[in-house]
Formats: C-alpha cells, structure tokens, sequence
C-alpha cells in the first residue's frame, strides 16, 4: 500500500534526479573536455543558449500566458511560472534596481546542483552556467536582449544562489525588404 | 508532462555537442556513440541508487530485469516496458519498448538510444550485474533493447 505511494513521488523526483544527474555528467565531461573553467562556463552559457531558444516554445505552447507588458511582469512569470514548471521551485525576485531594470532571482535550493560538491580546483566554475544561458536564449526569442549571470551560488560557499538579470533593450523584430 | 522536458532537452544538446567536438564525421560515430553510453551508465548507476535505497534484496537476475522494466524504466519513461522476452541460457533479455510519437526519424535514432542504453547498463552494474545493452529499431516506433549479463 505505502509501496504505491511512493512509486507517484518517486516518479517525480525520479525524473529530476535524471535531470540533474544528467546535467552532472555533461559538466563533468565538459571538464574533461576543456582546459579551464572560463572554457567550460562559455560552453554552458552557449548550450543553455540553444537550449533556451527551443524552451521558449514549449513554455509558450504550455502556458497560457500572453506578452509581458513590462519586465517586472517578466520577472513573475520567470519565478512563479517557468521556474515552477520545469524544475519545480519557485525563486524570489528581488532587488530591483531603481530604474526598474535588474532584478535578482534567489534560489533557496537549485535542483540542478542537488548532490554536488565542487572540487578545489575548479574555483571559478559556474556549476549551473546553463541556466544563464537558458534565459537569455529563450528571452531572446520573446524580443528582449538581457545579461544574465550568476551573483553568488551556494556551491561556492555563499548563503543562497543568486541569478542576476539585466534587460538591455528590446529587439526590434526583423522586417523583410520591401515592407513597412 | 513538463517535468519530462528539461531532461528531453538537455539530452539533445548533449547529443549535439558530443557529435560537434568530434572531428571528423563518419569515423568518430562509434566513439560519440560510446561516450554517449557511457555518459548514461554514469547516471543509471547514480539514479538506481537512489531508487533503490530502501528496497528490499532482489531474488535473482529474472527479479532483477522486472524491476528494471517496471519501476526503473516507469520512472524514467512514465511508462512500463511493453514486453520482456528472456533467454535463460544465454542470460539475454528483450525488452521491448515504443517509442515517443515524437521521434521519427530512423538516423538519429542510434543516438538517442545510446544514453538510454548506458543507463539500463549502469543500473544493472550497481546492482550486481555485468552487461551489454544494445539497442535497435528495426519496425519503428517499436525499439528493442538486448540485455546481454555476462557471466562473471
């Protein structure tokens, strides 16, 4: 009886744990593959990239929600609905500056860096470099251009891990020749 | 179900990127195919760790292959493996599975099963078991994995 309500939890927490142990082999391998850290943060960043401009869709398709009028509302759809989506937590946001412009997501626990412990000589890797580049890709596809990078990250030590986001600027959608 | 597509989607831009860093084409295949395999076996050994934490010791290699075609594949897939056809003799099991509606294309398929194939291989190895796990799709979407437990 307790066996059939633990195989529906495990079911989840099985399919982030493939998820997040997935994602420590890949950063292992990239390890391996590249010399430094700097490399192996670039590599993240770039396939969280493509990961991101595909994600979008599927974000999209799944969720109801229409444009962003600002980027505040940004912000509380990354949060409370994407976050909550795909790796089941929900981050604060936080921090804004005053223009209104940057914002801070702060995880209390990030799925992605469950069991994980960085070595000493990988100082200056950003484990989860991929999430970075998740939300700029899948941004990107919605006309914003924004910076994102990581502010303090419990695998080096720090309290919570902390995502900064700046929005740059809007991209103007790409009209071809000859029209208005 | 959208638990299931960050790992859907990291695994392709793991596939792409294994297949991008090799340097030549054709060549390079079995190895992009190995190290793919090996990349799952390292999972699977990590997951069936943790799956298997609490349970009780299993009977012997049959009891073994149902828990893999049942909890451990419905874990990961959602859903059990449709069909198990065991070979005493030669310790080989068939396992029969459909594939997602959503891939279709018959290339690709050897390296998307690559990973898949490695973690069956790592869950059996933590388990007690040496093993060759292949896989082939001969009448898609049906796709056959070999288990074959090598006698230590």
């Amino acid at each position: 009886m307790s066996r059939q309500s633990n195989r529906t939890t495990d079911s989840k927490k099985m399919n982030s744990e493939l998820f997040t142990l997935t994602y420590g082999a890949l950063v292992t391998q990239l390890c391996k593959d590249y010399e430094n850290d700097e490399e192996v943060n670039k590599q993240l960043d770039k396939m969280g990239y493509n990961i991101g401009v595909r994600l979008i869709e599927d974000f999209l398709a799944r969720s109801t929600i229409g444009r962003c009028q600002d980027f505040r509302e940004t912000a509380d759809v990354i949060a409370k609905v994407a976050f909550k989506m795909y790796l089941g937590i929900t981050p604060s946001v936080t921090n804004w500056s005053p223009a209104g412009d940057e914002f801070s997501l702060i995880l209390e626990n990030n799925p992605l860096a469950d069991f994980v412990e960085l070595p000493d000589n990988h100082n200056t890797l950003i484990y989860s470099n991929l999430l970075c580049g998740v939300l700029r890709g899948a941004l990107e596809m919605v006309q914003m251009a924004v910076d994102v990078k990581f502010a303090q990250d419990t695998l080096r030590g720090d309290n919570v891990t902390e995502i900064r986001m700046k929005f740059i600027k809007r991209i103007e959608e790409n009209l071809p020749a000859g029209e208005e | 179900m959208a638990d299931e597509a960050p790992f859907q989607f990291l695994h392709s831009e793991l596939i792409q990127y294994i297949y991008k860093s090799a340097d030549t084409e054709d060549t390079e295949n079995g190895r992009n195919i190995s190290k793919l395999e090996n990349l799952g076996c390292r999972v699977g050994q990590g997951l069936i760790e943790r799956l298997t934490k609490d349970a009780p010791r299993f009977k012997d290699e049959l009891d073994i292959m149902k828990f893999i075609c049942k909890d451990f594949w419905t874990c990961l897939f959602k859903k059990q493996i449709d069909n198990l056809r065991t070979n005493h003799q030669d310790s080989q099991f068939r396992l029969l599975s459909h594939l997602s509606a959503g891939k279709q294309y018959l290339d690709y398929a050897p390296k998307y099963l690559a990973f898949t194939c490695g973690l069956v291989r790592g869950a059996l190895s933590n388990l007690g078991l040496r093993s060759v796990v292949t896989a082939e799709i001969s009448d898609m979407p049906a796709c056959k994995f070999q288990v074959l437990i090598q006698k230590m």
